[in-house]
C-alpha cells in the first residue's frame, strides 16, 4: 500500500515526497484534519477526558499548563493540583500519590520537570518502587528565543541512567495522544516528551519501529519530530528509513530485522535523534553486539552550549539537524 | 492495636528498645539514648498509629513515614518490638543478606512505607500521601517524621506551604529538634509551620505523656506540626 503526498496542500510544501517502499499507512492520512493543535493539546485534552473515568487518576503540576487543566481541576479538586511553582514538591507529591495507590501524572517544562528536580524522580519514584507518567513539553530547544533555561537537550539521556522507565518521543500530536492513553493504562514509570515541532504525517504507536522506506547502502533511525528532516535529507538516497516514537524500550528485533533486509555485508546505522547527541547509541549497539557494524549518531551538540537565539529551525541548522545536514551526514558517512 | 501476637515481639515494651539496639550497636550504655527518634517512634507505634503487622498492607492503614533516614536504629528496634520483623534480623544489620541498611529501603523492610536516606524527600511524599487518602475518601493518618537539620532542605518548605493551603488535616509532621541545623531556626521551628496555616504543639521529645497529647489533641482541620526537642547530645 502506498501513500501519496499531496504536497501542493496549504501547509505542506516541505512535506517529503515518499518512495515507492513505504509501508505502514499513517495514521492519519495527508490532508486529514488533525484532531488535536498540538501535542501539548492531545496530552491536555487525553488526561482530562481521563480524569472523568477513572477514580484513581491525579494530576500534579508546578503552574505550566494549569489553564489547560483548569477544566478538570474544577471537576476534580482533589486529583488535580497545582503546587505552583514547587517542582521538587510536584514530583514528591505524585511520589506519594502512588504510594496511597493512585495513578499520578506530573508535567512542567523539561528543564523543571527532570533536570530540576531530577533526584526526586529517581528516589520518589523509582526507589520507592512506584509508578507515574511523566509528561514534558518545549524538548531540546522548542523555544529558542528563550534561551538556555528553557532547553533541555539532555532530558532522554538523563532519564536514560535511571532503571525501569518508558520513554515515548512522539512526532505528531496524533501518537502523543496515543502514547499518552498508553501511559495511562500502565502501572509503570513513563517519560513522555513533547515538543512543538511535529511531523506532518503520524504513524501507528506501540508496534515497534515502523519502516517507511527500504533501501540497501544503511538504515537510518529517526526518533520523533526528527522523522521530516530525515526523510526530505534521505530523499534519492538508497537507504531503509526507520521511524521511532518509542527509543525504551529498544526495537532491538525491529533494529536487527531492517539491517537484515538491506542485505549488505556490515551493518551501516545512522540513529537522528532531536536531543543529546548519541543518547540511543548504547541501544545501538547493544542490539547489534553480535554483529560488526557502523554507527553515526546526530543530535544536538554536546560539546557547546549553542548561545543563540533564534529560530527552532537555526537551531537544528547549527546541530546538523536539518534536512540539508543530515543529507551530508548520511553522504558523508556511507561514502566513507 | 493487634493484641492476639504470641511471639516475644508482642510481649516486648519500651524498656526492652535498648537491648534490640544493642543487637545492632553491641553497646547497650549509651547509643540507645542517642537516639533522638526513639521516644517519639515508641509512642507513634505503641499509642497513636492504627497499623500492625496484620494490618501493615491495608488501605486504610495509618501511614509512618520516616524521612531522615539516617540513624534508623531505633526505628528497626521499634519495628522489631512490634514485631513487624524479627528481632533475629537485628544483628546481622547491613550485612549482605539482610534486608536492613543503615538507611531504610521501603521495598524490602516491613512496616516501612518509603525508603529514605537523602534528606528532605520525606514530606513531599507525605504531601501526596495525604492527599492521595483523601482522594480515595479514606481517613488514614500520615505521619512523618523529620529532623530540624533536615529541614535546612527546602523541599521541605515547598511542601509545608503546599499541606496549609491544601488544608490536609490528615497529616502530621513532627520535627525532631536536636539543634543540628547548621543555621538554626530563629523564632523557633513550629512558626514555620504555623505561618503556612498548621497548628503545632512543641513538646518535650522524651515525654511520653506530652507526644501523645501532641499528636492527638489538635483541631484536624488542617495540617498538624509536632516539634519534639530533644537535648543534643542524648542526655536523658
Amino acid at each position: 500500500m502506498t501513500h501519496t503526498i499531496d504536497t501542493a496542500a496549504p501547509g505542506l510544501a516541505l512535506r517529503p515526497r515518499l518512495g515507492a517502499h513505504e509501508r505502514p499507512g499513517p495514521a492519519v492520512p495527508a490532508g486529514a484534519e488533525a484532531p488535536f493543535a498540538s501535542m501539548r493539546d492531545a496530552f491536555t485534552h487525553t488526561v482530562s477526558a481521563a480524569l472523568d473515568r477513572r477514580e484513581d487518576l491525579a494530576v500534579v503540576l508546578a503552574e505550566i499548563s494549569a489553564d489547560a487543566f483548569a477544566a478538570a481541576a474544577a471537576a476534580h479538586p482533589d486529583r488535580v493540583v497545582n503546587t505552583g511553582i514547587r517542582e521538587q514538591a510536584m514530583v514528591g507529591v505524585a511520589g506519594g500519590l502512588a504510594l496511597a495507590g493512585m495513578r499520578p501524572v506530573l508535567h512542567s517544562y523539561a528543564p523543571f520537570v527532570v533536570e530540576r528536580p531530577f533526584e526526586q524522580l529517581k528516589l520518589d519514584l523509582g526507589h520507592q518502587g512506584v509508578g507515574a507518567v511523566v509528561v514534558s513539553i518545549g524538548a531540546s530547544y522548542d523555544w529558542t528565543e528563550g534561551g538556555r533555561t528553557h532547553q533541555a537537550p539532555g532530558d532522554v539521556a538523563l532519564i536514560n541512567t535511571l532503571p525501569g522507565w518508558t520513554v515515548h518521543v512522539p512526532g505528531h500530536p496524533v501518537e502523543a495522544a496515543e502514547l499518552v492513553a498508553d501511559a495511562l493504562a500502565g502501572t509503570g514509570r513513563v517519560y513522555v516528551r513533547l515538543s512543538n515541532r511535529a511531523n506532518a504525517l503520524a504513524w501507528p504507536t506501540g508496534a515497534g519501529f515502523q519502516r517507511l522506506r527500504e533501501g540497501r547502502e544503511g538504515v537510518v533511525l529517526a526518533v520523533g519530530p526528527a522523522l521530516d528532516a530525515v526523510l526530505a535529507g534521505t530523499a534519492g538516497l538508497d537507504v531503509t528509513v526507520l521511524y521511532a516514537a518509542t527509543v525504551r524500550p529498544f526495537d532491538d528485533a525491529g533494529l536487527r530485522a531492517a539491517v537484515a533486509a538491506t542485505g549488505a555485508d556490515g551493518a551501516r546505522i545512522v540513529l537522528v535523534e532531536p536531543y543529546l547527541r548519541g543518547t540511543s547509541s548504547p541501544f545501538v549497539h547493544a542490539a547489534l553486539e553480535d554483529s560488526p557494524h557502523r554507527l553515526r549518531a546526530l543530535g544536538v551538540d554536546r560539546d557547546a552550549e549553542l548561545r543563540r537565539y533564534g529560530t527552532p529551525a537555526d537551531h537544528d541548522a547549527a546541530h546538523g539537524l536539518d534536512a540539508a545536514g543530515v543529507r551530508r551526514s548520511v553522504r558523508d558517512f556511507l561514502g566513507g | 492495636m493487634c493484641m492476639a501476637l504470641t511471639d516475644t515481639a508482642a510481649r516486648r515494651g519500651y524498656r526492652d528498645l535498648p537491648y534490640l539496639i544493642s543487637l545492632m550497636t553491641g553497646d547497650e550504655k549509651h547509643t540507645a539514648a542517642a537516639e533522638s527518634t526513639l521516644d517519639v517512634l515508641w509512642v507513634l507505634y505503641d499509642r497513636v498509629l492504627r497499623v500492625s503487622p496484620g494490618t501493615a498492607e491495608d488501605p486504610d492503614r495509618d501511614r509512618f513515614l520516616l524521612s531522615k533516614g539516617h540513624g534508623p536504629m531505633a526505628f528497626y528496634a521499634v519495628l522489631a518490638a512490634k514485631g513487624f520483623i524479627g528481632e533475629d534480623e537485628l544483628p546481622g544489620w547491613a550485612g549482605a543478606g539482610s534486608r536492613l541498611g543503615h538507611h531504610p529501603d521501603g521495598r524490602l523492610v516491613p512496616g516501612a512505607e518509603i525508603g529514605s536516606g537523602s534528606l528532605g524527600h520525606g514530606l513531599p511524599l507525605a504531601v501526596g500521601t495525604a492527599l492521595g487518602l483523601r482522594a480515595q475518601g479514606r481517613t488514614a493518618r500520615t505521619v512523618v517524621l523529620v529532623g530540624d537539620g533536615e529541614l535546612d532542605e527546602g523541599s521541605n518548605h515547598e511542601a509545608i506551604a503546599l499541606a496549609g493551603r491544601l488544608g490536609l488535616g490528615r497529616l502530621t509532621a513532627v520535627a525532631v529538634d536536636n539543634a543540628s541545623s547548621r543555621h538554626g531556626w530563629p523564632g523557633g521551628i513550629a512558626e514555620r509551620f504555623a505561618v503556612e496555616g498548621w497548628s503545632t504543639a512543641t513538646v518535650d521529645g522524651r515525654d511520653h505523656g506530652a507526644l501523645y497529647r501532641a499528636f492527638t489533641d489538635h483541631p484536624g482541620d488542617r495540617p498538624h506540626a509536632v516539634v519534639a526537642r530533644i537535648r543534643p547530645g542524648g542526655a536523658r
